[in-house]
């Protein structure tokens, strides 16, 4: 628990960057693309070959939007469509170059989905659904009924293929062309969990919320996620409809947008090597089914509901679940974590005020959650703020940290006004925040975790991911969780879960952390540990404020106390005054209050 | 004016419809939190259970309604067991994700029963309908704004001066709250998908003698009627009746003075422009999760 010194070698603990996955996937991808003009092949194969490797590329877009972001996308057909038609009618009706072409509908599929995204992204995720569906139905009724210019019903034909050296592709080497597109695709999906991009959408997609207050800017990053979706549907567009030649308004209907979600939740939604199961079985399967003739789409919606029931990670997630099983992660030792560089201005500025709030008011509806609530945290305080059930401290606290924007009133922060900025950029002011109810990113690892803190905005850039790594187990290690942080966060005890939480905020480096009834649900000696680690980050020069309703804690760590009472504050000062304050007790014990009239 | 008002006329009671399967769709959401992307179905299995029972089999109209009427509770109790109380317990993309699934499975397991031809219904009445000034009232038109306007005050009568109506409020405000309290929640769940299907496949039979029965019919209303509660207010009752007769009538208009073609595009335009200006709709409120 206490500071070490530093440790010069590298760490041996950590994973090796280049895995067994990725060799695989570059290594049959490389060979495949290498062998398949060579090999003979009857058509009907290649067919198969060209449609699963051109749909797979679509599908992997899936896997960024909904398995790490965890936005829903109905209308990856329609951004399939948008390449498609983009090549089709630029090599076919305009003379452009294959190439040219489909950059343009790549283009214009991205553009198209983030427009979608920054649209509906703001609001929560039915919408997304909904306007995803709505987009899909026009760019349909677009492409049929706008003849003139999309050939209507009748489709595309004759295709251009790209040409190098004089040479037109042939089937040969267009099916090569596509399994390496398909190769580098999947390679970039595979690496992408592991940067920073990568890490805040599974943050987001596990716990919105906790995401944005903890630093990351959840719109953005949505919105991102599902550009990124969009130009892989449009370059998966595109690859097909050079290697068939034709394109028409039914390959890109909603059925369709259905077939692709059904791909990357029948495979496995976290992986890429999910979505290239699940289009590689569900490409096969019509073939292998066709004795279900009118029924297979039937089958397949029964599929959809029998996948989300049974095994909501696909194939894929079950059998790495299984795997994973047989393998339990490495305990990282500790012996050569360097110790946390915390706060450094150590109590130099003692009693200056960090924070105040100038008549805070919150109403719901004709709730006053909050009225007129006013008080100042000095610097480097444990700041406690309590009250009894309902009295505010919570809504207080949200609105502190960007959750809520009070009805009225002002926040001033280091000198800076914080209402009206978002919860990442408050984080990036350097102010911290964990949850009553635990809030953490629960499918990813613990050190995972507490790296979405360490990368919160304005903090210093770390020289690479070994140094960002290294940060984070400091953190984790000054709340003596280091050797656990492969583990998924879920297998960890609550009162564990709850000093990853704390772990994550302080990797930010905070100047001022809030920290909601870090003691629900503690056993007797976990909280005597909680009063000594909030001791400790005080002795590191950090300000607290804390809610909690453990009077016992509030008495041996606070220097000051605010009490709300139905959203006003009825005192504030030291502990000792606060606490013999007769309406303090009186809130408490739910007696009447005695106004002598003067 | 009078084709103006003859074509506002038909915009509501084009907009009925979709207000009805709209209010189908917030109740479920308001229960569950949870959009049910089969809602239209519904429609689809009201409209094609009136088929078997008054051409099929040949049943009187009036029996035929009273069958359906039966029939449609049970469907949506199995809905119910089926679809969402598997995954009662998970996060709302799962559930989403399921009912997509179920309305792939309605729609193509109706393609394989009936095939891809349209069926027709007859309408309800013999009578054409009255003509009042310039405007005529198709007495098909009269009796989908007739049901819907019972509908909506039956349904305000139950929710607010019932104790079923309260206990199904308590349970889509709060449920933890409410089963503390000692409602059965899973119970008001599944009460509210019974009366769910109910409305959508009422919805469904009123509009059938309109256009075809086909299995695709369901999920071109829900889609416009997802667009109208959005419209409306998400969640809101009365954005859910006002947003769908409102798309109705833009639809009807759009179509007379715009665009045929295009005229299943305006709902989804009309959406667009909400959710870029006014993305919490007429009634709705900003919706925030809990800390």
């Amino acid at each position: 628990m206490t500071d070490r010194p530093v440790a010069l070698d590298a760490p041996a603990w950590r994973r090796t960057r280049i895995s067994p996955a990725t060799v695989v996937l570059l290594a049959g991808g490389l060979v495949g693309a290498v062998v398949v003009p060579f090999v003979p092949m009857q058509q009907y194969l290649i067919s198969l070959l060209m449609q699963a490797s051109t749909y797979a590329v679509a599908v992997l877009g899936l896997t960024i939007c909904l398995g790490y972001a965890g936005q829903i996308n109905l209308a990856q057909a329609a951004f399939f469509g948008i390449g498609a038609y983009s090549v089709g009618l630029g090599t076919a009706g305009f003379g452009l170059p294959f190439w040219l072409a489909l950059a343009i509908g790549v283009g214009v599929a991205a553009i198209a989905g983030m427009a979608l995204g920054l649209a509906s992204l703001r609001v929560g995720g039915h919408y997304l659904a909904m306007v995803t569906i709505s987009f899909q139905t026009i760019l349909s009724l677009v492409l049929i009924n706008w003849v003139s210019f999309t050939h209507g019903p009748d489709g595309v034909p004759n295709i251009g293929r790209p040409v190098a050296f004089g040479y037109v592709f042939d089937d040969g080497a267009y099916l090569s062309l596509s399994i390496l597109s398909l190769c580098v695709v999947s390679l970039f999906v595979l690496l992408l969990p592991n940067t920073r991009l990568g890490r805040d959408m599974q943050a987001l997609r596990d716990n919105e919320l906790a995401a944005g207050v903890v630093g990351v800017d959840t719109y953005r990053t949505k919105v991102i996620a599902f550009a990124l979706s969009s130009f892989f549907g449009g370059l998966g567009g595109g690859l097909f409809a050079g290697g068939f030649s034709y394109v028409s308004p039914d390959q890109f209907t909603f059925g369709e947008s259905v077939v692709f979600l059904t791909m990357v939740l029948l495979g496995g939604v976290r992986s890429p090597f999910g979505a290239m199961l699940g289009t590689a079985l569900l490409i096969l399967l019509p073939e292998w089914l066709r004795f279900l003739k009118v029924i297979y789409l039937a089958v397949y919606g029964a599929a959809v509901i029998l996948i989300m029931v049974f095994m909501p990670d696909g194939i894929w997630g079950f059998v790495s679940t299984q795997w994973r099983k047989l393998r339990p992660p490495t305990p990282i030792e500790p012996g050569q974590i360097a110790p946390l560089p915390l706060v450094r201005q150590v109590a130099r500025d003692v009693g200056r005020v960090v924070l105040a709030t100038k008549d805070l008011s919150k109403h719901f509806g004709g709730l006053k959650a909050l009225e007129a609530v006013s008080f100042t945290v000095q610097s480097n305080d444990v700041h406690a703020l309590i009250g009894p059930n309902g009295s505010g401290k919570t809504t207080l606290l949200n609105i502190l940290s960007g959750i809520y924007d009070p009805t009225r009133g002002g926040i001033t922060f280091d000198g800076r006004e914080l209402v009206g900025l978002q919860p990442h950029q408050r984080a990036g002011l350097g102010l911290g925040r964990t949850f009553q109810n635990i809030r953490l990113f629960t499918a990813m690892t613990v050190l995972e975790n507490v790296m979405v803190g360490a990368e919160r905005p304005n903090h210093p850039p770390f020289g690479g991911e070994a140094q960002l790594e290294q940060h984070a187990l400091a953190a984790l290690d000054f709340v003596g969780l280091a050797r656990r942080g492969h583990e998924q966060v879920g297998s960890l005890s609550y009162g564990h879960q709850r000093l990853v939480e704390i772990a994550r905020t302080l990797a930010g480096s905070p100047k001022f952390i809030l920290l909601d009834e870090p003691g629900a649900g503690l056993n007797h000696v976990e909280k005597s540990e909680l009063v000594a680690l909030l001791k400790r980050l005080k002795g590191h020069g950090l300000t607290i404020l804390i809610i909690d309703h453990d009077m016992h804690l509030v008495e041996q760590i606070a220097d000051r106390i605010t009490v709300l009472n139905f959203g006003r504050r009825i005192a504030d000062g030291l502990p000792a005054d606060v606490l013999r304050n007769p309406d303090v007790i009186a809130a408490y014990l739910g007696e009447p209050t005695v106004h002598v009239a003067a | 004016m009078g084709i103006l008002l003859q074509l506002i006329f038909t915009g509501l009671g084009v907009g009925s419809i979709y207000a009805l399967v709209a209010l189908g769709f917030v109740l479920i959401y308001r229960a569950t939190n949870v959009v049910n992307f089969a809602q239209g179905d519904f429609a689809m299995v009201g409209a094609f259970a009136m088929v078997v029972m008054t051409i099929d089999f040949g049943l009187p109209y009036w029996l035929g309604i009273l069958l359906t009427l039966i029939v449609l509770p049970v469907f949506g109790a199995a809905f119910n067991l089926g679809v969402y109380f598997p995954l009662r317990n998970r996060s709302y993309l799962p559930v989403i994700i399921s009912t997509l699934g179920a309305s792939i499975f309605l729609e193509n397991g109706m393609l394989a029963a009936y095939g891809p031809r349209p069926q027709s219904l007859p309408p309800i009445f013999a009578s054409q309908g009255i003509t009042l000034g310039p405007v005529f009232l198709d007495s098909q038109y009269l009796a989908i704004l007739a049901t819907t306007v019972v509908m909506v005050a039956l349904q305000y009568v139950f929710f607010e001066r019932t104790l079923l109506g309260k206990k199904m409020q308590a349970t889509s405000q709060d449920k933890e709250m409410a089963s503390l309290l000692g409602i059965k929640v899973a119970l008001m769940i599944m009460i509210t998908f019974i009366y769910s299907a109910t409305l959508g496949g009422l919805a469904g039979i009123l509009i059938a003698p309109i256009i075809f029965v086909s299995v695709g019919m369901g999920s071109a209303i829900a889609l416009k009627a997802f667009a109208a509660s959005i419209i409306g207010g998400f969640g809101d009752v009365k954005g859910a009746i006002v947003g769908g007769l409102a798309l109705g009538v833009i639809e009807t208009l759009g179509a007379a003075y715009v665009s045929v073609p295009f005229k299943d595009g305006f709902a989804f335009l009309v959406l667009f422009v909400f959710l870029l200006l006014r993305p919490q709709g007429l009634y709705g409120e900003r919706i925030s999760e809990k800390a």
